[in-house]
């Protein structure tokens, strides 16, 4: 309704058009995968078992630390099947029983299920409990058996269960009373009935329990004391010999149990090595016999030569990796080790107790961008010639999965993409080249081909075949592939972040990576031990005059998980990927704020808040501080500290007062806080607009032509608390001791513009602010269903601008800055619905210029995106609306959201783990691209209001262009016709 | 008029002027009709042909009125349409609409030509002429007020402020929670 007067004309024939085609926004089945792609990824592997069954197809089972368990096929890396467990089920281990069952130990050893390999079907599932939390072991032994039945031994929650394979009944269990015994290893040596559970109580202690595998019977119960305590780490060496270190990280332990009996042996790593440089730590490996110690400058291997003499194999300083032991035939077990030397990677595939002999080496080439190898997985098969060949699986540090064999990378699987942090797009280049007249005639070729197909299948003349090849056509176009830019602004990059550190950038046109990088701020050094990327930043969006430059991005991370940690900025191209600059900061980042200004190279600039509450600027150059200083006294910022429950606003002061100069670097000043009392309100969600957000216009037309002026600021902040008893879980609380307070809150003066308490109501709270309405989701605990509410803020001061000859002359003062400081009257309207889906993220449309009316995207936890209709959540909805309202567009008011199964964005699709979905404008003004990251990716395009700018993508030209021709030739004909038609009647 | 002017062109064989009044039976082929004089045609022609031509014009003033007054069955056609048409804007309501608009503004544009076979220095064509005018813009009001009835018309404060961008802020604030 934004739009009356001159343009309605136009728009009723749109409208008119429009209107006769299908009233509901949804895809067609030959539509899907046009414009959207899906990706299907596993996450980070934590542990992987390969399934050898002689037959069927080979593939690794895999568990993942997005809590993603798949089979993957050995030979392409794709997913035979996959599943996610929620977020609270970690996958504490991961084997294989029968040879045909994957047994998955997760929630902290609390739940054992066991999944069929050919089709990821779950057979079985048990809970196990026990009495105190505890670290959980699981152990599938090859050939114990109990009355024919194979036994999954688990160690979890201070418990020792014995499991059965078949149906996960639970055949005994033992408890491990001792108030501070940790379990380290439980080891089954082949052949025999006994478990042996050994670990550490106090910290000086060790325990050795000896149980009977048959009835879970206590058959010995040893302990031994080393009086300067233990580290916990533990290497298993034999079945009957393990070695810790102690607790300083010098001495070497090899402790024996054979027999029962407890032994220690001591041996200084002094002696074995010179120079230990500093602390030792056992790196984790079952490789019989051999056991590696990392220490600042070396990796060490270490074979145990029985009575626990010691003796060093290799010393190397190179980062190197161990993988699990293999056992290949009688006595014999294999392992791999990955060495890096410079672009390449070393494997060598040794004999345990050979540590001479390379059963395989090979050097393979390694993109550094991967970084290094995190786990190496090892596997066999006989070769045509009854040799052993092997296969490794490795881990990357950015999260790669990687098969190899026979010297070369079979496949590869981006996996770090799973896990996003953060995501922001940039555009393509311009296309600068001229097109060559050969590609034009061939393309005019092809076109006229294509349209004449099209054609075709409009008029339904289409046979089978050219109904595949109009399908294969639209699918494979060339055109919404390429790397420059498009005029509707669909062709764009998407930049993304991931835990990993490793930066992608994904074209929008079929979702393949452009390039990779993987930061070298965010790589492990000397400097910077456990580097975590945090946020992307436009950095350098080129404009009109800086056409030039290429865009670029920011990337802000920081050296360790606490808030003083130094800081890092890294600038990197878009268009290449190439990392611009970086830069080492020397002080902490807590907030970072993205200016609304740009220098004269559309270098945005940013203000960076440390711990201390000092703010720096960012491009240090002196025209960026020339800006900075011009707007100085108009810049704030605001810390929500959610812990204690306060809301502070400070001012920008005067430079800082340091004792090194810094011109870049301001004090602030304190200058208003909001308190929540702590014993009522806790702050659960904060939500305000996005920066790059465009409004279209100030007024809502409603019915009967009368005007209303949003309260539309940059400077709102939606604040939501609950009642600290109703933070847990849903259901935790009776609804009388629970309550939700809904806040609009303005950032710099600190004004609380409108307060709304939901009673009975609890978190988690979903909001999304757009324009002048927050939208927010939460539980209410007296209807038992899910709520969305609306509050939409409008301003009242502006509402007698009613004069039409004062507006036509321009004379008025709607459009002139306005200082948040002068006292807003505004009026808020708010309505509440029941919605059925408990919701994962909430998300808006974006469009380029803002017309387009808004969807909501909601992130639903079926992981799946739903649009809806911003008119659905109108708070001037009433039961029955008047005729003019109706018009207008009101919906009449119903209690709970209307679900449309067509309007789910992502048709059949799931995007597993959903985590954000971020909507980004194309240039053409109805269309808006959604991306949408969980462990999937999935991108599509949205119109919104339809394509009310544009043709559709099936939209026959050729069709036109022939009705075209016939008109004319009509005219013609006819005009000839009453020519001659004349010349007979002047003749009579 | 036109028809008669058809008849005079190329195309004829014979034709009979009734209106001849020339008194000489020598310039025509044929006699005159027996018991017809043409003395007594002339004998008080000035006096006749005064009042024929007073006749005329009387004749032609009054048509010159009916034909203002013309346009008023037009409004009330008009109106009727509109009050059919209903409030609404679709094709119907707009294609009538516009012929309101269209019509008394192609009327207006033809005043000369409409009173032209009325002209007459006897006959006082500004009375008419006024009426028909105002009229058709009475119509043309009409038309005007039913586009605005349409909503089509930018007469109320939401056409001027639908597309006024939002005010600047002088202050900007940013933050959040600490990362």
């Amino acid at each position: 309704m934004a739009i009356r007067s001159f343009f309605v004309p136009f728009l009723l024939f749109a409208l008119c058009f429009y209107s006769s085609l299908t009233p509901v926004l949804s895809l067609y089945e030959d539509q899907v995968g046009l414009m959207d792609w899906h990706q299907q990824y596993i996450g980070k592997v934590k542990q992987a078992v390969f399934s050898t069954q002689k037959t069927g197809r080979r593939r690794v089972i895999v568990s993942t630390e997005e809590n993603v368990i798949a089979s993957l096929d050995l030979r392409h890396g794709e997913i035979f099947w996959r599943h996610l467990l929620g977020s609270d089920d970690v996958i504490d281990g991961i084997d294989i029983g029968l040879g045909k069952y994957v047994i998955t130990l997760s929630s902290g050893g609390s739940v054992l299920r066991s999944w069929n390999i050919p089709d990821g079907q779950m057979v079985w599932e048990s809970f196990l409990q026990g009495p105190k939390h505890s670290k959980s072991l699981l152990l599938v032994p090859t050939n114990l058996k109990i009355e024919k039945d194979n036994v999954i031994v688990v160690f979890s929650n201070g418990r020792l269960h014995a499991v059965s394979c078949i149906d996960g009944e639970v055949l005994w269990n033992k408890d491990f009373e001792a108030e501070s015994f940790e379990a380290q290893q439980v080891i089954q040596p082949p052949g025999s009935d006994l478990i042996y559970v050994i670990g550490f109580a106090a910290s000086s202690q060790f325990e050795m329990y000896q149980i009977n595998a048959r009835n879970g019977e206590l058959l010995k119960h040893e302990r031994a004391t080393f009086s300067s305590g233990f580290l916990r780490e533990v290497s298993l060496v034999s079945s009957e010999t393990v070695v810790a270190l102690d607790s300083t990280g010098s001495i070497l332990l090899t402790i024996s149990f054979q027999n029962g009996e407890i032994s220690f042996q001591q041996t200084p790593i002094s002696n074995l090595v010179e120079d230990p440089s500093g602390p030792a730590a056992i790196l984790p490996s079952s490789v019989p016999g051999i056991f590696a110690i990392k220490t600042n400058a070396f990796t060490i291997f270490i074979r145990v030569i029985g009575e626990g003499k010691l003796e060093v194999v290799e010393k190397t300083n190179h980062e190197t990796t161990v993988s699990n032991a293999l056992p290949i035939s009688e006595g014999q077990q294999a392992f791999a080790l990955v060495q890096h030397a410079g672009s390449e990677i070393h494997l060598a595939v040794k004999i345990s107790h050979d540590w001479d002999g390379n059963l395989l080496k090979e050097s393979i080439k390694m993109d550094q961008q991967r970084g290094l190898v995190h786990k190496v997985f090892i596997n066999n098969y006989i070769r045509t010639d009854k040799s052993h060949g092997f296969r490794v699986l490795i881990v990357m540090e950015d999260h790669s999965l990687l098969l190899l064999q026979q010297g070369a990378i079979v496949w590869s699987r981006e996996d770090g993409l799973a896990s996003i942090i953060d995501v922001t797009a940039s555009g393509l280049p311009v296309e600068r080249d001229g097109v060559s007249v050969a590609k034009v005639e061939h393309n005019l070729f092809e076109w006229l081909k294509g349209h004449m197909l099209k054609l075709k299948g409009t008029l339904m003349l289409a046979s089978p075949q050219d109904v595949a090849a109009i399908q294969s056509m639209r699918l494979k176009s060339s055109e919404k592939s390429k790397m420059t830019r498009d005029h509707n602004g669909f062709r764009k990059l998407l930049v993304v972040l991931t835990r990993a550190g490793k930066l992608f950038a994904l074209h929008t046109g079929d979702g393949r990576i452009v390039w990779s990088h993987f930061l070298q701020s965010l790589h492990k050094s000397g400097t910077c031990q456990s580097p975590i990327g945090l946020n992307l930043y436009q950095w350098q969006v080129p404009h009109h005059h800086a056409m030039d430059e290429n865009p670029s991005v920011l990337v802000i991370s920081r050296c360790g998980p606490c808030s003083d940690a130094p800081a890092v900025l890294s600038f990197v191209d878009t268009y290449t990927g190439k990392e611009l600059n970086s830069l080492s900061l020397v002080h902490g980042v807590v907030q970072v704020i993205p200016l609304p200004y740009t220098d004269s190279t559309e270098q945005r600039l940013h203000l960076l808040i440390d711990s201390d509450k000092h703010a720096h600027l960012y491009p240090t150059t002196s025209e960026a501080l020339r800006i900075f200083k011009r707007e100085f006294s108009n810049i704030y910022w605001y810390s929500v500290e959610d812990h204690n429950g306060i809301i502070k606003g400070h001012a920008l002061k005067c430079k800082c007062t340091g004792e090194v100069a810094d011109e870049f670097c301001f004090d602030t000043r304190d200058l208003w806080s909001v308190v929540f009392p702590s014993e009522s309100e806790k702050i659960i969600a904060t939500v305000t607009r996005k920066l790059n957000e465009v409004v279209h216009t100030q007024a809502k037309v409603v019915a009967d032509q009368d005007v209303m002026y949003k309260y539309i600021s940059r400077n709102l902040l939606f604040v939501a608390t609950v009642a600290p008893k109703g933070s847990g879980e849903i259901g935790s609380v009776t609804p009388e001791e629970s309550w939700l307070v809904a806040y609009l809150i303005d950032t710099v003066t600190g004004r609380i513009l409108h307060r709304v308490t939901h009673h009975g109501a609890q978190g988690p709270v979903h909001a999304v602010f757009s324009e002048n309405w927050v939208v927010y989701h939460y539980f209410n605990l007296r209807a038992h269903r899910y709520e969305m509410s609306v509050i939409e803020i409008y301003d009242q001061s502006r509402a007698d601008n009613k004069d039409v000859w004062k507006l036509v002359l321009g004379k008025h003062n709607l459009t002139s800055p306005i200082s948040l400081f002068s006292r807003p009257e505004v009026i808020t309207k708010s309505q509440s619905y029941f919605f059925t889906h408990s919701v994962k993220a909430i998300a808006v449309t974006s469009t380029a210029k803002g017309i387009t009316s808004k969807q909501l995207l909601i992130g639903t936890i079926g992981d799946q995106v739903l649009a809806l209709d911003k008119r659905f959540l109108d708070p001037r909805r009433s039961v029955n609306p008047t005729q003019a309202e109706k018009e207008e567009g009101i919906i009449p008011l119903t209690d709970s959201l209307p679900i449309i199964p067509q309007s789910y964005v992502t048709h059949a699709l799931r995007v597993e783990g959903l985590r954000g979905i971020v909507t980004v404008p194309a240039k053409l003004e109805s269309t808006t691209l959604v991306f949408a990251h969980g462990v999937d990716l999935f991108f599509t395009q949205l119109a919104p209001s339809k394509t009310y700018d544009s043709l559709t993508e099936d939209f026959s030209y050729a069709l036109l262009l022939l009705t075209i021709v016939a008109l004319v030739a009509a005219i013609f004909v006819t005009w000839r016709l009453s020519e001659r038609k004349e010349l007979q009647d002047k003749w009579r | 008029m036109e028809k008669g002017k058809g008849v005079m062109g190329s195309g004829r064989r014979w034709a009979v002027d009734f209106s001849d009044n020339s008194t000489a039976p020598s310039s025509r082929d044929i006699p005159d009709p027996p018991g017809f004089t043409r003395a007594s045609v002339d004998q008080d022609d000035s006096a006749v042909s005064r009042q024929k031509k007073d006749a005329e014009s009387n004749w032609k003033a009054q048509k010159a009125w009916e034909v203002a007054q013309a346009p008023f069955k037009n409004l009330l056609m008009m109106g009727f349409m509109m009050w059919m048409a209903g409030s609404t804007v679709h094709l119907f309501s707009i294609g009538i609409t516009f012929s309101a608009l269209w019509q008394p503004i192609s009327a207006l544009q033809g005043v000369g030509k409409v009173f032209e076979p009325y002209k007459d220095n006897k006959v006082d064509l500004l009375g008419p002429k006024l009426l028909f005018i105002a009229l058709n813009l009475g119509g043309l009001a009409l038309g005007v007020w039913k586009l605005n009835t349409l909503g089509l018309l930018p007469t109320h404060a939401s056409d001027w402020v639908s597309s006024l961008p939002p005010a600047q802020e002088v202050e900007y604030s940013g933050g959040g929670i600490p990362l």
